[in-house]
């Protein structure tokens, strides 16, 4: 077990899938000379050499299918998409060949591929470059979306996703790079499609992914203190396949849910896991299960205005006390 | 227009001659795609082929001469006119009609179609329905190869519209940069749909647009099947030297740009030239004047394609439809928890009997 950041986690693995298998290679935007944008492949072109950590042309469309076609001959591209935002310049080669390739010919090539891409807002980097797309890719059958929130998790999920012959949309956050934790010092992947129950709980289950995931466990903390609430976390971790089973499990023991998303609201994530409680556990909810999302607007420059848009610990907490009201069997300090 | 464009190419690159008996094939093979697609306009009419139905009429000459000029080791990206490329790569064309009628023994087991024939054996490595949609892909082959320190080569044909969209020029830009063994041929048949490449293209020289990206290009007549094959050769061997190349082939599209399409934007005077145009009859007077052929072995020829062509639509007509229990095979290569393997109408979780209380705890 060894404390590091979530960006040291996605690197060391991304280095020893490289030592451990001549067919992984690494494609992306300033990943080589530039060492990233984000630094996770900083020194991996002076390790590995050029044919290995490829420097392409600003052309997300063209290298994303390059990536494709060599994961259809059998290597294991991983492509590092800057950020999420440039992902839709590919949306061709993701969803209409990445995904469908399997698919549309039978069964006869695989493609495993995955596409590493941070999301995040709260950075003031205005509309276009905060956004929290991965629902596009969730859409989707035929692709795989994770979305880690630890360096644990960063690390079991990449070496699942790398080892995975389905396309896999490996889905980072801006905000979660820095973040510190254990990581195991083994070999052992996640199995995708798995969702974690990061804190358990009787009161409400409470939602989250990626950097909600964070916000979902420190609230669950604070109201611990604050009013005694026993809330159980599930990070999703896998966005699609998505573990319902986790979820509904959940609560039917808990009787009442709150998810979270760093994404718009209508028609993101949560509805989608708000149908499935429906669909799972509607005799067992003792109130409608409530969203917490970012506005429905691009997101600002001004950081009092991207401040007010983007979901935080109080927005959660307002939502979770309404719930508990709404259930109208225990009274809450205000 | 095309035909104008194809007069004036350039003299057909030297080369070996061609022996008789490869004419002879060229023409026998011409005959097949011409008679195949003309069995599957008919099926289309008949309801027995769904979907959008594309083909290679009047591209005879080129699917032949472009096919004949690949290792069967090298591999093939294409797009959704290519039941021809299909045959060519040596694909039984029974499993290439399958494949229309949707059935179980196609080439894509039933979950192509038209459109997306792919055959991993005859390195037919898609069929792809969205325009340009192969070229990264194929691109992507070429550097897998190259990863590899392979010697295959890999062809990429595409239409004259497409050389307008980003993804072409992406992945010229990428093949040239990294030296990539890869063929990119455009198949320029005048016309994208209705829309003339003298409207879609600044530069209607196609093959011109390899000078941006500093690949070697040229233009051949894509009536001649001998001057396709000679150009595909040394556009091969270019590849396989470890450089890409852009062949633009100029031909012409006898229909419409599917089969349901009447071709109205076709002017009258057009539609006249087009009928004394045929690569087939023109190739085929060629080979009976140089006595290379005489009217018996034309005539067998036709037998013998009709028979493989009935035999085709017998072989698919009598093929099963995909059973419905294998819809959800085919979405992930390996298998996921918490798969949705619902019909629609299904719920996501089986209904249970209300809490016996109506109440909680």
């Amino acid at each position: 077990m060894t404390i590091m950041t979530y960006r040291q986690a996605l690197h060391d693995t991304l280095r020893a899938e490289m030592l451990k298998d001549d067919s992984v290679f690494l494609m992306g935007e300033e990943i080589g000379n530039f060492e990233g944008s984000y630094k996770i492949t900083a020194g991996l072109l002076q390790e590995f050499g050029e044919k290995r950590v490829r420097d392409t042309p600003i052309a997300e469309e063209g290298f994303t299918g390059v990536a494709i076609g060599a994961a259809m001959l059998g290597l294991r591209p991983v492509i590092e998409m800057m950020t999420i935002n440039f992902s839709m310049l590919a949306l061709d080669q993701i969803v209409n060949h990445a995904a469908k390739i399997y698919g549309m010919f039978g069964g006869q090539a695989r493609v495993p591929l995955v596409i590493r891409t941070p999301g995040g807002g709260g950075q003031q980097l205005g509309a276009t470059h905060s956004q929290n797309i991965e629902l596009y890719y969730a859409f989707v059958p035929g692709m795989k979306v994770v979305a880690p929130s630890t360096p644990a998790d960063a690390k079991a999920l990449l070496l699942a996703a790398i080892r995975d012959d389905d396309p896999v949309l490996f889905l980072e956050n801006l905000a979660l790079y820095n973040t510190k934790g254990e990581v195991p010092d083994g070999d052992t992947p996640a199995e995708i499609g798995r969702a974690a129950v990061t804190r358990p709980g009787s009161d409400l289950t409470l939602i989250g992914y990626s950097r909600m995931a964070h916000v979902a466990s420190e609230v669950a903390a604070n109201l611990a203190a604050s009013d005694g609430l026993d809330i159980e976390v599930i990070d999703l971790r896998s966005l699609r396949p998505l573990d319902r089973d986790t979820v509904i499990s959940s609560v039917r023991k808990t009787h009442a849910a709150v998810v979270l998303e760093d994404d718009w609201l209508t028609y993101g994530i949560g509805a989608e896991v708000a149908a499935s409680i429906s669909d799972g556990a509607f005799d067992y909810l003792d109130a409608p299960v409530r969203r917490v999302a970012m506005a429905e607007v691009p997101l600002p420059y001004s950081k009092p205005l991207e401040t007010a848009a983007l979901p935080s610990g109080d927005d959660v907490i307002a939502a979770i006390r309404q719930t508990l009201a709404a259930v109208g069997h225990r009274v809450l300090p205000s | 227009m095309a035909s104008q464009t194809r007069r004036r190419r350039s003299a057909p690159p030297a080369g070996s001659t061609v022996p008789d008996a490869q004419l002879r094939e060229f023409y026998r093979d011409m005959v097949l795609v011409r008679r195949f697609e003309e069995r599957a306009a008919r099926a289309y009419t008949e309801a027995l082929v769904g979907g959008y139905c594309h083909l290679n009429l009047g591209e005879e000459a080129a699917v032949v001469g472009l096919m004949s000029a690949l290792r069967p080791t090298d591999y093939l990206f294409t797009n959704y006119r290519e039941h021809g490329y299909a045959i060519m790569r040596g694909i039984d064309p029974s499993k290439v009609m399958a494949e229309l009628y949707g059935r179980v023994d196609g080439v894509s087991k039933g979950w192509g179609g038209s459109m997306h024939m792919f055959d991993v054996t005859h390195r037919l490595l898609g069929g792809y329905g969205i325009v340009g949609g192969q070229i990264p892909l194929a691109t992507g082959a070429a550097l897998a190869i190259d990863y590899r320190d392979g010697d295959e080569v890999v062809m990429c044909t595409l239409g004259d519209g497409t050389t307008a969209i980003g993804a072409f020029h992406e992945s010229l830009n990428i093949a040239g940069l990294w030296n990539l063994p890869i063929v990119y041929v455009i198949i320029n048949n005048g016309l994208g749909m209705g829309t003339t490449v003298a409207k879609s293209s600044a530069e209607p020289e196609l093959y011109k647009r390899g000078a941006a990206y500093r690949i070697e290009s040229a233009r051949v007549d894509g009536f001649d099947p001998v001057a396709v094959r000679k150009a595909a050769e040394a556009a091969i061997g270019v590849a396989r030297g470890g450089r890409p190349y852009l062949l633009e082939v100029v031909t012409e599209r006898l229909r419409g740009h599917s089969v349901v399409d009447p071709a109205k934007y076709r002017s009258a005077e057009e539609v006249e030239r087009l009928k004394n145009e045929d690569p087939i009859a023109g190739f085929g007077q060629k080979l009976l004047a140089d006595g290379v052929l005489d009217d018996d072995a034309v005539a067998r020829i036709e037998a013998d394609v009709a028979d493989v062509v009935a035999a085709a639509a017998a072989f698919a007509e009598s093929s099963p439809h995909p059973e419905v229990s294998t819809l959800f095979d085919y979405t992930y290569a390996t298998p996921v928890p918490n798969d949705s393997r619902r019909l629609p109408g299904q719920p996501l979780f089986d209904p249970e009997p209300l809490p016996a209380s109506g109440v909680h705890a």
